[in-house]
């Protein structure tokens, strides 16, 4: 592959690709993101690629592995080119059927379509599922189209445009100028204008400046940069080369955690392609514009997901974050301006330089511009990654994409923001996504994960777990974050295991207070929010928990008991058998009593009792009823549910 | 792990001293743990005090310095498999492999480790083991995939 | 370099630039609370006691005094309602770990500290990094250094080097407000000291 040396010469070799490939022939796409993989997607795509060489059709059908679409649950998820017809959940053993019907003779197999888990009806296209339907998926659109492996692809779809734009038709004032102009805030959690943080940069006295991806993606339950970085990486690539220009930077990074190793393969080997192409090194495109990229491996430690920490790890060093006073796109990596900025903010760029700034302020709202990528996890229908345009409502997206709350449970909050956010109950539901608006109701949009959370979750063990996280992760340089989180850990976990007491609140809101004002860092300053959000929209839950020893989601293992219904047990033996500490009393015919000093609260019992009897119960806050007298306990007829023993 | 393996990795990234951390997971992964003598060895090539490799050996979770198990078992206990149960997945893989959270079972065989999220959460709870990822665990089924390893 | 002013407690003072304002305030003869500062070291901001109250531009906002800079015309107090309480919070979690340290008892007394407000830890270390920093950045051995993080994190000495230097410096021990230094090292000396054939007793 010969070098590009001009934007010319690039625009030649793209129109080149284009004309070799048949937009009518057919092209199985599956999905080969980390997901996917998990769900055997490696299985499969063997499997396809040998029966179509089985059947002679190499030449005449395209078998690629791709970028993920971001519904992870139902993977491995394949799509058929030209007509877009989408597969879930697909086996190797699918695979010869899914040749002979579908790619041969364009007909659909019913059985592997999603079905909306409202109407009952199928979706056909990738456009019908109710999930992808109301999404605007500027970003991730093209990650189920493209090889993550493959340049070409990335060409073929129009990749390295807006770099061409920017070098050969615009100056690198007027760069950063349109990132300015649209007002694009970051994605990592800060929302900081990057505009205004590149500008900072350009406009600092010192030659050499540096470009940083943060792909430290920490929170727990986020992965949209994960499906980025592994599906599309040349797209924040061009987003970095850009960002390069415009500030005057000749060398970035990625910074990718260690944790996501498709993700490093997948950048390393776009970096190599790029170089290979004349898109990195010198003299890119002969603009006359150096600029080199190198990838750096996290090493396992969520606070270097921090801008100052990821720096001070990027210079060989235990990631402690620094004093923000002075700002890091002055003084950053080694004390140079740097920008650093989060994978799906670059990924950006790229679109806002294509299309432009004033395409991209028309989606949004007045202060939160273009889309967000969010992960919708946890208790929901249709789990998976959600590209929506700022200002949807919370409602919209949890029921009309994420199909609602499974197992006819009861919605009870959404947490946003990871470990810095906070829940948002029912009766905030129609609040619109976007920085302000999420901050403004206690929590945040932080990287962009969504967690949803049912009447069965605990919200006292909800800011519990949150601070858990955080005293792990903590760096333990500075005394409030260190210090304040141990012993609000031990307050949390005290209280779940019915040990709280009078005062255990406002000790907890003055350790925030200690923490939020004097933390070295982010993580610190932000780590008082789960218990403050949980404990502004649910304070009920923790006065429960303190004054009465009861957990109202029947949650807390320490705070409830097992009892099973004497007028529903129809003493099949089930439980009994399956116990594992041989707690459960009975047999047939013989109503079942649980030993209360034997039980060990596991919850086997709940979950193996039939739900047509649905005997098991959970108590909390009371003592457990006396069992059934002895004479009591043969059932004499078989009903169940009808009182013979009162 | 020999010196002349350690002197190769080091120079493959041109002996730089803010390389280190690189070249730290380097030999983590080739030799599963960081014996004290390839840590001096380092500090005396890059010149760095062994004081501060120490604590980039002790601050971040990817190292170990004690051997290691022959396989890797990692429970991710992120906020969305948390959600979906993986508190009772952990108790079910202490009770098979009779070692908790950071520990290494006398014969050497497992190792286990609790993540804080893998980035496969639409899949929770999620085990890994020696890299592979196994999504939509239960109790049973952990189990059974940690009967498979010898 | 430039000259600044800014007022401290009330006071005209006059700082260079590049300045921080536990400096300032220092050369002006106005007190403010340190536990983790050492005039021979460089800023570690890690104890958080030196926090003050800044005012520009009519914001409000608590800074670290021993790493902020100095900026023209800010209006700082060194104590205040909210300094207080948070100080006072500050020094009541580290007297979970050192209650008999001079220091923090002298803390305490000031601003009303309670001693027995959270629930003892083991280690009595408040990790002010006083040991490990002298060690690498005046007496440039590295004998000494941190391992781990968060509440896991430790002072933890070399003993290969650690063998060959202290006996002869040891200038460290007086910086250690909790003695934990002392302690860590007689530990060290008997139990892992490579040229100590037999592990001396210790009471």
């Amino acid at each position: 592959m010969a070098r590009l040396n001009s934007p010319e010469e690039l625009e030649n070799f793209r129109q080149e690709l284009l004309s070799k490939k048949d937009p009518n022939m057919p092209c199985i796409s599956i999905c080969a993101g980390a997901g996917c993989i998990a769900s055997g997607a490696d299985e499969v795509i063997e499997a396809f690629k040998a029966q179509i060489e089985k059947e002679g059709l190499t030449a005449k059908v395209d078998t690629k592995g791709t970028g993920c679409p971001g519904f992870c649950e139902r993977g491995p998820v394949v799509v058929i080119y030209p007509e877009e017809i989408c597969y879930l959940g697909v086996t190797a053993d699918d695979v010869s059927e899914i040749v002979s019907q579908t790619v041969k003779e364009k007909k659909v197999v019913d059985r592997l379509l999603f079905v909306d888990p409202i109407t009952g009806e199928k979706a056909i296209h990738e456009s019908d599922i109710s999930f992808y339907k109301n999404q605007k998926r500027n970003v991730l659109c093209n990650n189920i189209k493209i090889d993550s492996k493959s340049i070409d692809d990335y060409l073929a779809i129009g990749g390295y445009s807006a770099l061409t734009k920017a070098l050969s038709r615009m100056t690198d004032v007027e760069v950063l100028e349109e990132v300015k102009k649209s007002n694009l805030r970051g994605r990592g959690g800060a929302g900081f204008p990057a505009g205004r943080k590149w500008e900072g940069s350009r406009n600092a006295p010192e030659p050499i400046k540096y470009v940083l991806v943060n792909a430290d993606e920490g929170d727990p339950g986020a992965f949209m940069d994960r499906a980025l970085l592994e599906g599309n990486p040349h797209s924040i690539l061009e987003g970095l080369i850009l960002g390069g220009y415009a500030i005057g930077s000749h060398e970035g990074y990625f910074y990718v955690r260690q944790e996501y190793p498709l993700a490093v393969e997948n950048i390393n080997l776009a970096i190599k392609q790029a170089e290979e192409y004349g898109l990195l090194g010198e003299n890119i495109l002969g603009s006359g514009f150096d600029f080199r990229v190198f990838v750096h491996q996290g090493a396992g430690a969520f606070v270097c997901g921090e801008s100052t920490a990821l720096m001070t790890s990027l210079e060989g060093r235990a990631g402690e974050p620094r004093p923000k006073y002075i700002r890091s796109n002055i003084k950053g990596l080694w004390n140079k301006p740097t920008v650093l900025n989060n994978v799906e903010t670059w990924a950006n760029v790229p679109l806002i330089i294509n299309k432009g700034a004033d395409w991209f302020t028309q989606i949004g709202t007045e202060s939160s511009k273009g889309t967000k990528i969010f992960s919708l996890v946890g208790k929901i229908t249709n789990t998976g990654l959600v590209e929506v345009p700022m200002g949807m409502t919370l409602r919209d997206i949890i029921y009309k994409i994420g199909g609602g709350i499974p197992n006819g449970k009861k919605f009870k909050a959404v947490q946003t923001g990871g470990p810095s956010g906070g829940c948002i109950p029912e009766d905030q539901l129609d609040l619109k996504v976007g920085f302000d608006e999420l901050t403004k109701a206690g929590s945040m949009m932080g990287s962009g994960g969504m967690i949803v959370l049912d009447e069965d979750t605990c919200m006292v063990d909800v800011a519990r777990y949150f601070i858990n996280f955080l005293t792990d992760e903590s760096c333990g340089k500075c005394v409030p974050c260190r210090e304040g989180l141990r012993q609000m850990h031990r307050i949390l976990t005290n209280i779940t295991h019915g040990k709280g007491k009078e005062g255990d609140i406002e000790l907890l809101e003055e350790l925030s207070e200690t923490a939020v004002e004097a933390s070295l860092c982010a993580l610190g300053k932000s780590a008082p929010n789960p218990f403050l959000s949980t404990l502004r929209y649910f304070r009920d839950e923790y006065e429960a928990h303190i004054k009465e020893k009861r957990c109202p989601a029947l949650s807390c293992k320490e705070l409830i008991s097992y009892y099973i219904d004497p007028d529903k047990c129809t003493a099949c033996m089930i439980c009994a058998r399956k116990c594992p500490a041989e707690a459960i009393d009975g047999g047939k015919k013989k109503i079942h009593i649980i030993d209360q000093e034997k039980c060990t609260n596991c919850g086997t019992c709940f979950e193996v009792c039939p739900s047509k009897f649905d005997a098991v119960t959970k108590i909390s806050g009371e003592p457990v009823p006396a069992p059934v007298p002895e004479e009591k306990r043969m059932i004499t007829k078989k009903s169940p549910g009808k009182s013979k023993k009162k | 792990m020999d010196n002349d393996r350690i002197d190769q990795i080091i120079d493959k990234h041109q002996g730089e001293a803010s390389s280190l951390i690189q070249v730290l997971l380097e030999i983590q992964s080739e030799n599963h743990w960081l014996p004290k003598n390839g840590l001096e060895r380092v500090s005396e090539k890059l010149q760095v005090p062994l004081t501060r490799i120490l604590h980039i050996a002790t601050f971040y979770k990817a190292f170990s310095l004690v051997p290691k198990g022959r396989h890797e078992v990692h429970i991710c206990v992120g906020t969305a498999c948390h959600v979906r149960g993986a508190t009772r997945i952990l108790d079910t893989v202490e009770e098979a492999t009779g070692i908790k959270p950071g520990e290494t079972d006398l014969d050497l065989k497992f190792s286990l480790e609790t993540v804080n999220c893998l980035g496969c959460c639409a899949l929770g709870p999620v085990v890994e083991v020696d890299g592979k990822v196994h999504g939509k665990m239960s109790p049973i089924k952990t189990a059974e995939v940690l009967k498979i390893y010898e | 370099m430039s000259e600044i002013q800014l007022q401290i407690d009330g006071k005209e003072v006059k700082a260079k630039e590049g300045m921080t304002l536990l400096e300032a305030a220092q050369n002006a003869g106005i007190f403010i609370p340190t536990l983790c500062h050492h005039e021979k070291l460089e800023p570690f901001g890690g104890c958080r006691v030196c926090i003050v109250e800044v005012e520009v531009n009519g914001w409000t906002k608590l800074v670290v005094s021993c790493v902020y800079p100095v900026e023209e015309n800010i209006i700082v107090r060194t104590r205040s309602e909210k300094v207080d309480r948070i100080r006072k919070t500050i020094i009541e979690l580290l007297m979970a770990h050192a209650p008999d340290s001079p220091q923090l008892q002298d803390l305490a007394q000031e601003y009303g500290a309670i001693k027995d407000r959270f629930e003892k830890d083991a280690s009595f270390c408040i990790h002010c990094g006083l040991c490990v920093r002298y060690c690498a950045e005046v007496a440039k051995k590295n004998a000494i250094g941190f391992v781990g993080r968060g509440i896991n994190k430790e002072i933890s000495f070399i003993p290969e080097i650690a063998a060959k230097e202290c006996n002869d410096c040891k200038e460290c021990f007086p910086l250690c407000p909790t003695s934990y230094l002392q302690a860590a090292f007689v530990l060290v000396e008997a139990l892992v000291f490579p040229s100590s054939s037999e592990p001396e007793s210790e009471e």
